[in-house]
């Protein structure tokens, strides 16, 4: 997993609410056994028409969106499949963070297990977000915070061992590993 | 000294800390069960070969293959190829990988084999008080019997496969009390249907729902699994009904319940886990069953719900709404009932047990599917499909013109191949009714078997009490 530490890109917005991960990646392209390669298929359904050819009007299809890392989106972004093919995706793609009002429970901890950061701001921001794409924000994982465009540092919510994690570039398999003494302690407890 | 009254979640929750959580660190919460399919655990395999880890507990783990694969008779017992290649790499990953790590595997010819949340409560390996966890967020079905169960993502997949331990903070509680009786021709679908239109599709993010009250102590256990299901739905990532004689009554004699003396020593340790007097939740969520009618979602997603009687609602200055009903091709203000439908899809792990089965074939007995429909029957476990073809339901689903498959995800997700055609309706017995989710561009109306099969009728959406 590559480690996070700050990271400045203009937004690529996603206005809709309720993102479920089966628009994120469709269950089609499930049949993989691999993590790789799913970014050609992030929004497959919005992105590209019944014949394959890109969508005009669909923002990732946008010159203007290319290369932008932070996506901004509606309310509940991340609902339904538990499948981490859609942090996946969006990694594959380029996104590395996910700005919303609300992030679904599953969604957030597969995004963090991966580097993607989950960020939840409040309803006013979240607002003016949505209504200015391409503005260039910098978020700092440290501080746990996002600044907009002015200057205004939004703070937001982060678990803090994950936040931990991902700026050392901690591994959870590793330090799950090393609570074995207390798991083989509970097993003979059990 | 008694302590401070608990839930039923905060019991369950508490005898599985290995660790308790800090300010800087989650809890390790140890897992009871784990269960495996294809298309959430290839990844994670390949994490533990690459470090060279063992699975820590094979015994707690149980795979089985649903999601992508075959209903077709031929391709699972005809030799016929599995039509799909990719889908087929993965069936044999699944069981190089179980092969490879001493996982158990109820494979393509088990007769146990089935959708992971159905053979899970088939077998009575899903019992009251045990942590349960699945790379499937429909894993919250299991909290019918008082597990606390959960979906989680193939990384923590790897986790539990080499600890059997996840780190979790814990869940914020919400109790969704449900009185009265519910009324003739309305179903559990209906009910949780109800109470995610109430909640809406984020409403439960961060919390773990109990069902409680007189109307849901009066579900069977099908229903109360149907219930939990879609807890996810309402954004929960688990749901629980605190087990009670109903719960015994199912579980005893199953293949994987206890038997003997240790039935009797796990009853007794069942019948402590329902919440104590006084226990207090975060939130609480009162219903009326009695008022609920008959429920059909409209739009594209499961809070987008209308009763069958009902219209559906006007977009306004709504842009959401006016997505929803773009996509589905439909009209703000018509009523829903009499729409027409292409397909009824009756399975998943929401509704395709022996009962969901048993109360469609009272509908389609004696009659004929509408011409130019297709219905789908995928019993929700192998065991389930013999027991419906033991009381004859196959021979009903087949007079009425239905197809009778083999067991499996199927048309809940089309991943398999099973599919509905673009621009096309579907009554679906199955949870989500996302864009897409049965097939690129497929239309999805959620609702109960009584439902779908009353609309398969008719070919139009039908309110069932008028075939009942
Ligand atoms: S039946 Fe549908 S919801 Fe249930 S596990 Fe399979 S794909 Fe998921």
């Amino acid at each position: 997993m590559q480690p996070f530490t700050r990271l400045t890109s203009r937004s690529v917005v996603l206005p809709a609410t309720n993102i479920d991960t089966d628009q994120i990646i469709p269950a089609r392209f499930l049949t993989t056994t691999t993590r790789e390669g799913l970014g050609a298929h992030l929004f497959a359904d919005w992105r590209y028409d019944e014949r394959g050819a890109a969508r005009p009007d669909f923002v990732l299809n946008r010159a203007a969106s290319a290369g932008c890392r932070i996506l901004v989106a509606g309310r509940n972004f991340g609902c339904g499949s538990s499948r981490e093919h859609a942090p996946w995706a969006l990694l594959d793609y380029g996104v590395r963070a996910v700005v919303s009002t609300g992030i679904a429970d599953i969604f957030r901890n597969n995004a963090l297990k991966n580097g993607l950061v989950p960020v939840i701001v409040d309803e006013p921001t979240g607002e003016w977000l949505l209504a200015h794409p391409g503005a260039e924000l910098t978020l700092d994982l440290a501080a746990a915070t996002l600044t907009l465009p002015d200057g205004t540092r939004v703070p937001f919510p982060i678990e803090p061992f994950a936040q931990h994690c991902l700026l050392n570039g901690v591994d959870e398999l590793g330090y799950l590993l090393t609570r074995t003494p207390e798991i083989e302690a509970y097993e003979r407890r059990a | 000294m008694p302590g401070a009254p608990r839930t039923l979640f905060e019991k369950v929750w508490q005898a599985h800390e290995v660790a308790g959580e800090s300010a800087a660190t989650p809890a390790v919460l140890y897992v009871d069960l784990h269960l495996v399919h294809e298309v959430t655990s290839p990844q994670a395999f390949a994490l533990l070969r690459d470090r060279g880890l063992p699975v820590r507990r094979p015994g707690l783990t149980l795979a089985t293959m649903d999601h992508s694969t075959p209903t077709r008779t031929e391709q699972i017992f005809g030799g016929a190829p599995i039509a799909i290649e990719s889908a087929a790499r993965q069936i044999k990953e699944l069981e190089r990988n179980c092969a490879e790590f001493g996982v158990e595997l109820l494979g393509l010819r088990s007769d146990q084999r089935g959708i992971v949340h159905v053979i899970g409560p088939d077998l009575g390996i899903t019992q009251p008080g045990k942590t349960i966890v699945c790379g499937d967020s429909h894993t919250s079905t299991h909290g019918a019997v008082g597990a606390l169960a959960f979906g989680i993502g193939t990384t923590e997949v790897a986790h539990v496969l080499a600890t059997q331990c996840l780190l979790q903070r814990k869940p914020r509680t919400l109790a969704v009390e449900v009185e009265g009786t519910l009324r003739g021709g309305v179903t559990a679908k209906d009910l949780i249907l109800a109470i995610i239109g109430r909640l809406g599709v984020g409403g439960g993010t961060g919390h773990v729902i109990e069902y409680r009250g007189g109307t849901v102590r009066n579900l069977d256990m099908d229903e109360r699994m149907t219930v939990c299901n879609m807890s996810i739905e309402a954004g929960a990532r688990a749901g629980m009904i605190a087990p009670d004689e109903t719960t015994f009554a199912y579980l005893a004699g199953r293949p994987r319940a206890p038997r003997g003396a240790d039935w009797e020593r796990a009853v007794s340790a069942w019948r402590e886990l329902p919440g104590d007097a006084g226990a207090r939740f975060d939130r609480e969520l009162r219903l009326d069953a009695s008022a609920i009618e008959p429920m059909i979602t409209w739009g594209t997603n499961p809070g987008m719900v209308v009763p069958v009687t009902g219209s559906i609602p006007l977009a306004g200055s709504d842009a959401v709404l006016a997505r929803a009903l773009d996509y589905m091709g439909l009209e703000g203000g018509a009523p829903i009932k009499d729409q027409p439908v292409n397909v009824v899809f009756l399975g998943s792990c929401t509704n395709a047990r022996i009962s969901d089965l048993r109360s469609a074939a009272r509908v389609l007995r004696g009659r004929h599917i509408a011409r130019g429909l297709t219905m789908l029957v995928v019993p929700g476990s192998q065991q389930i499909k013999r027991q419906a073809e033991a009381e004859g339901l196959d021979r009903v689903f087949l007079e009425a013109g239905a197809e009778w498959r083999e067991s499996g995800c199927s048309m809940c997700l089309g991943m398999n191949g099973d599919t509905v055609a673009r621009g096309e309706y579907a009554v679906s017995t199955s949870n989500r009714n996302f864009e897409g989710r049965q097939g690129a561009g497929a239309r999805t109306l959620l609702a109960s078997p009584l439902t779908a099969a009353a609309t398969a009728v008719r070919g139009r959406v039908t309110d069932p009490r008028e075939l009942m």
